[in-house]
């Protein structure tokens, strides 16, 4: 069974004035089968943690370790992390211009996958999957993210989180910028994914309102760089009532 | 992240589009156009013409030091039955007649040659298979004039290609009879140390149809100047272009439309790629409408992608238009960045930075080559590309 393992991260970005130190001494373990939410206040950190994990170039990790199954994560490239079985579904995914939806998709799946999919096959699985998600045939021959919509951009994302199948998918703010519906159509994507029981979910969010279309097993509170508070479900409530006013003054520091 | 896509790496684009009764297009250059090299002034780098070409890489042939010789440049036609190969005097009426020299270069290549080589389609003649020119260097000094006819209502396809090493100025006259159709591929694959400079003239026929594929991968420096004027009302132009420019080449693509005749067409698409240290690529897209000129419908487009720090574009679209009368007028230039985000994200989906490279290269080339409209010519085009790209991961 899949297990992600963060111990004790520490992870810095350059600032005009030498390293800054975003994230200081992250512990988390996510399993295979298990919905994390993680949330916070903006600049608590959070997209700092989903991108480290992902090895974006922009942030240097200091101290600690990841490890997926045992085997340590910082060590690897970013494609290598992906192939190994980490997906970061991004908050403001990038334009590649030239580049086909279908024709990223399926050099996608075939890095991933270690063999390209028998095309047929794939065809049709690329198909369903659109379907499910309410998109358009025609999107597939688009270039990646070039002119679509923030919810085409979402719906995007978690196209490729139902077609690569990862072991850890961490969701950056999916839920921001979408209205009612394309939330709700992305949050059943994200569930069909979960109800496979295959893949640790860590669901990065700021508002709660997700949280009525993808139930997590944990809730956890960011705060200054670290996780200031673990709970059930019921936690989400009282940020929900509360606000994160608790994390964010005094208690900052602790 | 994607608004950075736009930001010029190491670039320039300054384009104007002119309406005004006097041509800028003709009165930037430094001297009127000629067949005879004297009448143009060596050139020292600060005209209009010359400002982006390293002149010391000339080795000589913009200031009359570069002499024939060395090692023969080997030239081979394969034509299908039905056409006609000579080689003649600069007399002959057919050299010469699809456009003057505009530069000291061109001019040199006219009034250095020997012989000229003639292929001839004859009228109504539509060819099946392609003509194949193959130019090959073996490391001398050459001038040449090459001319391509095709009598009124001939079609035909001509692929040349350049290969070797060469210090080569030549020209090439495309002239186009009433309703012909001409698909020219010139593909400069030369070694890392060629030179080539020449100016390509098309003279199109009333109602014939010019499509011109320009594909420059190597060489130290080559700069061509494709140039068409339309015979007669009624002519398209396609000039398509594509190039990779890597360390250390200059790679120059000078265009020039010029719409006298009424109810022309042209469409210009020059796409390249860059990448490497001193990686220089230089695209200029003059296009005249001129007063007599209406029912003209034009476009140009450059478009840059810069894949790696320290490489250089400059990109200037020139339109000029004296006369309102027309379909369209327009141009468009851009250069674009492969950045690190777009690498991220690629790499994010398990795709290796090599491969992702490669897939962004070959998707902005595809747009291009899926125009030409010949099925193996653009197959080549990607296996071409495809090599280039293995060639430069390696």
């Amino acid at each position: 069974m899949a297990t992600l393992e963060i111990h004790d991260l520490h992870v810095s970005v350059d600032a005009e004035n030498g390293p800054r130190e975003i994230l200081k001494g992250v512990d988390l373990t996510v399993k295979q089968g298990e919905t994390h939410a993680i949330m916070g206040p903006n600049g608590s950190g959070k997209s700092t943690l989903a991108y480290s994990l992902a090895g974006h170039p922009k942030y240097t990790v200091t101290g600690g370790t990841v490890t997926l199954d045992g085997e340590d994560v910082l060590e690897m490239s970013v494609d290598e992390r992906a192939r190994a079985g980490v997906f970061l579904a991004m908050q403001y995914p990038v334009e590649v211009p030239g580049v086909s939806v279908s024709n990223f998709l399926r050099t996608s799946a075939t890095a991933i996958r270690g063999e390209a999919p028998k095309l047929r096959l794939w065809v049709k699985e690329v198909k369903e999957a659109m379907e499910r998600l309410h998109m358009d045939p025609e999107f597939a021959e688009r270039n990646v993210n070039e002119g679509f919509s923030g919810g085409e951009k979402k719906r995007h994302e978690i196209l490729q989180l139902e077609l690569l199948k990862p072991a850890i998918a961490i969701l950056d703010e999916t839920d921001s910028g979408l209205d009612v519906d394309a939330l709700r159509t992305v949050s059943e994507g994200v569930n069909r994914v979960r109800e496979t029981g295959q893949v640790g979910t860590l669901l990065i969010t700021h508002y709660t309102r997700i949280l009525r279309y993808i139930k997590p097993d944990h809730v956890h509170v960011f705060a200054n760089g670290r996780i200031a508070e673990s709970g059930g479900a019921e936690l989400a409530d009282k940020l929900e009532a509360e606000g994160y006013e608790a994390y964010t003054k005094g208690g900052a520091t602790a | 992240m994607a608004e950075a896509q736009n930001i010029p790496a190491g670039s320039t684009t300054t384009g104007s589009i002119a309406v005004a009764a006097e041509s800028t297009v003709a009165t930037r250059m430094s001297a009127p156009p000629s067949y005879d090299v004297a009448d143009f002034p060596v050139p020292h780098g600060r005209e209009e013409e010359w400002r982006f070409t390293p002149l010391a890489r000339l080795r000589g042939l913009h200031d009359g030091s570069a002499v024939a010789g060395g090692a023969d440049l080997k030239i081979d036609i394969t034509a299908p039955e039905g056409v006609t190969h000579e080689l003649v005097d600069r007399e002959d009426p057919r050299v010469g007649k699809a456009g003057k020299p505009v530069d000291r270069v061109a001019a040199q290549a006219y009034s250095n040659f020997e012989k000229a080589s003639v292929v001839t389609v004859p009228k109504e003649t539509v060819l099946t298979e392609p003509i194949r020119i193959t130019v090959h260097g073996a490391g001398g000094t050459a001038f040449g004039h090459q001319v391509v006819e095709l009598g009124a209502f001939a079609e035909a396809v001509v692929v040349i290609d350049h290969t070797g090493d060469a210090l080569l100025a030549a020209n090439v006259d495309y002239l186009l009879g009433d309703g012909a159709k001409l698909t020219v591929v010139s593909v400069q694959d030369w070694d890392d140390n060629a030179v080539h400079v020449g100016q390509h003239n098309a003279l199109v026929g009333r109602d014939a149809t010019f499509k011109s594929v320009v594909v420059t991968f190597g060489g130290d420096l080559v700069r061509l100047h494709p140039r068409v004027t339309y015979a007669g009302p009624g002519g398209e132009a396609e000039l398509y272009g594509l190039y990779f420019t890597e360390q250390g080449q200059h790679q120059e693509h000078r265009l020039f439309v010029d719409h006298e005749a009424t109810n022309c067409r042209s469409n210009v698409v020059y796409k390249g790629a860059l990448q490497g240290q001193d990686a220089h690529a230089v695209w200029i897209g003059d296009v005249l409408i001129q007063a007599s000129a209406t029912g003209t419908d034009t476009y140009e487009l450059n478009r840059n992608l810069v894949l790696t720090d320290g490489a250089r574009v400059d990109s200037v679209p020139n339109l000029e238009i004296e006369t309102g009368e027309i379909v369209g007028a327009g141009h468009a230039s851009a250069t674009g960045r492969f950045d690190d985000e777009q690498l991220f994200y690629l790499m994010a989906r398990g795709i290796p930075a090599d491969e992702a490279r490669r897939l962004v290269v070959r998707g902005f080339f595809a747009e291009l080559v899926q125009q030409i409209g010949l099925p193996d010519v653009e197959e080549r085009l990607m296996s071409k590309i495809e090599a280039e790209l293995e060639a430069s991961a390696a």
